[in-house]
Formats: C-alpha cells, structure tokens, sequence
C-alpha cells in the first residue's frame, strides 16, 4: 500500500506529465485562458485516461500479445482510443446529460491529446500489472489536471498584466510554464 | 489555383513555420530538442510522415465521406508512423531509443492532423506534396534552431550527426548551464524564441 502512496505522489509531482515529461502541451496552452475550461478538460482527461489504461492494457495483452502483433501497436492504441473518446461521449449524451454539459466540448479534443496516448505506452512500456496501470493512469491524469489548473490560475492573472506586445499570449504563456516547471523540478529529490 | 506549388512550399517556412506561427506540435517540440542531431531526426521522421500522409489523404478526398474524415485521417497517420518506427528501430537504432516514446506520439501531432484537414483533404495531390515538404522542413528548421540553442548552452557543444561531428564551441573552461536541458529551459526558450519571431514577423 504505501509502494503505491510513493508511486503516485512521483506521478503526480516528480514525474508531472506536463510539466516533465512535455506530453499533452497542445492542451495545455490551449484550455488554460479561462479557469472553467481548464477544470472542463482535467476532469475530461481524468475520466477518459483511466478508461483508457485500462482498455488498452488488456488489448495488449489479450489481442497484440495473444498474436504476435506488438508492431501494430500505436496503431492499435490511437484505435482504440478514439472509439472509446466516441464512445462516451454518446453514452454521457444519452445517460448523463449533465456531465456531458461539462465535458462534451474537450471529449473530441481528447483523442488528440499526447498525454493519453502517452500515458498508455508509458503503461505498456514499463510492463504495469493491471492495477498498477490504472493507478498509475489516474495519477498521471491528476498531475495534468493539477498542472493546468494551477496554470489557468496564473494566466487569469497575467490577464491584468501589461505584458509587452510580442510577449503577448502564447509566448508569455510558454514563459510562466516554463517557471512551474522549475517549481516542479523542485520535487526531484523527494521519491 | 491563385498560389503555384512553389508558394505552396515556400509558406511551410516562414509564413506557416510550424511551432512558431501555427503553434502546434508543441510536446516533440519541447521534449526532443535536447540535442540537435535529435531535433534534426524528429524533423525527419515528421517530413515523411506528412509528405506521405498528405499525398494519401488528398488522393483520396474524394472517397473519404466527410463525416468520418477525422477517423480516417488518424488510420492513414497512424500508418505511416509505423513504417517511420520500424524503419528508424532497423537502421538508427541508437537515435530511436532517444527520441523513444516521441515517435510513436508522432500520430497526435497536431501538425500532421491540421495539415490532412486544412490542406491536403481540399487541394491537388502536387499541391499536398509541396505543402507537406515545405511545412517539414520548416517543422525541422524549428526544432534544430531551438535544440542548438538549447544544447550550446545546455552542454558546450553541438552535435550534429551521430558521435563524429561533435564541434567544442566554447573551451574547456565552460560551464553547462544545466538549466537549458531540463524541461523548465525547454518552455523558457520555446517562449523566447516565439517573442523574437513575433518582432521579426512585424512589419
């Protein structure tokens, strides 16, 4: 129990998929002007990368592994994921209708997001027991939706800032991450 | 048809350059910019995947119902991708376990999938193949701009193609500015550099 505490503190923090690891920046600088998109999209992400650990585990093991198909791999997994982001979204629009009015904007947006699909090959490539995929998925999915959101908050801020005009917006944007990540390098010695 | 294919071309490398104008493809262009000769192998890899990509999908536009273009947009990258992997495991076996989990992310780059859809899924097939050169190489000017920066500070030296082109820029009495080759450096400088570009674009 306490292995697992450490391991998803290091995903989280030392091992932050944004902010360490550059997966997923696309939506990173993209969702983070407004701090209720932000929170949109890490909850979006939070859901659909837990699934998605999942399922593409047991496709690896049970379909690529079964048959030799290991090569296929990334295309397989970028499959996958996609029918399973369609997927939810239908069923949220059908059964749930109030999450899909929080999240059915950035589900599309999910499919291309790196950070999945990355998490899923990071899964396979460090050969996870199943749990441990699905933890280390959610983990992983906290520390971007923790990264992002913190960012939407400091972005909001430099809103009101005078910034100089070719600063302005995604380079200034680049700037300030770059500084969180520093304040996240900061956890390296601590797992 | 108002632009010829030279047009076409010369866009992808200033006008459109990728990371700096269009600002896609951020995640490669962050993380594999520690060294050029990786910078210069991502450009490459990208090169060959939208140059085939675009030729595909612009061949096939019109049989590609618009409704599922997305979905076949991703099959026909994420084929290409696979050829670039094994290719690049068989032959550049050292720069594959570099750039490591970097090429198969290759497929959600959101450069290959803008291009599929801004460009090749409404334009010629000669068209695609000078758009796909021209925004590559651009994609690739991008990184190995970004990676010497980031590597003549990061460690002293600049390494251009595997271990025999290794130029000493500074002497021996430099100190690595460590900051440069983790991930903070890598934002700080892609941000600076999209500011220089901002000045430069202004007319």
């Amino acid at each position: 129990m306490g292995d697992y505490v450490v391991f998803i503190i290091s995903c989280i923090l030392v091992k932050n998929i944004l902010l360490a690891q550059y997966l997923g920046n696309c939506p990173f600088l993209g969702t983070s002007k407004k701090m209720e998109t932000a929170v949109g999209m890490a909850m979006a992400v939070i859901f659909v990368l837990v699934m998605a650990g999942g399922i593409t585990w047991l496709t690896e093991l049970y379909i690529l592994k079964k048959y030799g198909l290991e090569y296929l791999r990334t295309i397989a997994f970028i499959l996958v994921i996609a029918s399973l982001v369609q997927f939810v979204e239908m069923f949220l629009k059908k059964s749930i209708p109030a999450l899909y009015a929080g999240l059915g904007i950035f589900l599309p947006l999910i499919t291309t997001n790196c950070a999945v699909l990355g998490v899923c090959l990071i899964n396979v490539n460090e050969e996870y027991t199943f749990v441990k995929s699905l933890v280390s998925s959610f983990a992983y999915a906290a520390g971007f939706g923790l990264a992002l959101i913190l960012f939407a908050g400091v972005r909001e801020r430099i809103l009101l800032a005078r910034v100089p005009k070719p600063l302005q917006d995604t380079s200034i944007g680049l700037v300030t991450a770059g500084l969180m990540s520093l304040t996240f390098f900061a956890f390296k010695g601590m797992v | 048809m108002a632009k010829t294919l030279v047009q076409e071309f010369t866009k992808g490398l200033w006008e459109e350059i990728p990371p700096f104008r269009l600002v896609l493809g951020l995640c490669p262009t962050l993380a594999v910019t520690k060294s050029v000769e990786n910078g210069i192998g991502m450009g490459v890899a990208v090169i060959f995947v939208l140059v085939c990509s675009n030729v595909l999908i612009s061949m096939m536009r019109n049989i590609i119902p618009p409704k599922v273009r997305i979905a076949c947009f991703i099959v026909v990258i994420a084929t290409f991708v696979c050829v670039v992997e094994l290719v690049m495991q068989a032959y550049t076996y050292p720069l594959f376990l570099k750039l490591g989990i970097f090429i198969p992310l290759i497929v959600v780059n959101c450069i290959l999938l803008g291009r599929a859809e801004a460009f090749a899924f409404k334009k010629g097939v000669l068209a695609s193949i000078a758009d796909g050169f021209g925004i590559g190489i651009g994609y690739t000017i991008a990184l190995a701009m970004l990676a010497a920066f980031r590597e003549l500070f990061g460690s002293g030296n600049l390494t251009i193609w595997g271990d025999m082109k290794v130029m000493e820029v500074f002497g021996s009495s430099f100190q690595p500015f460590q900051f440069m080759v983790e991930a903070p450096g890598a934002f700080v400088c892609l941000g600076l550099m999209l500011c220089v570009m901002n000045i430069a674009g202004k007319k």
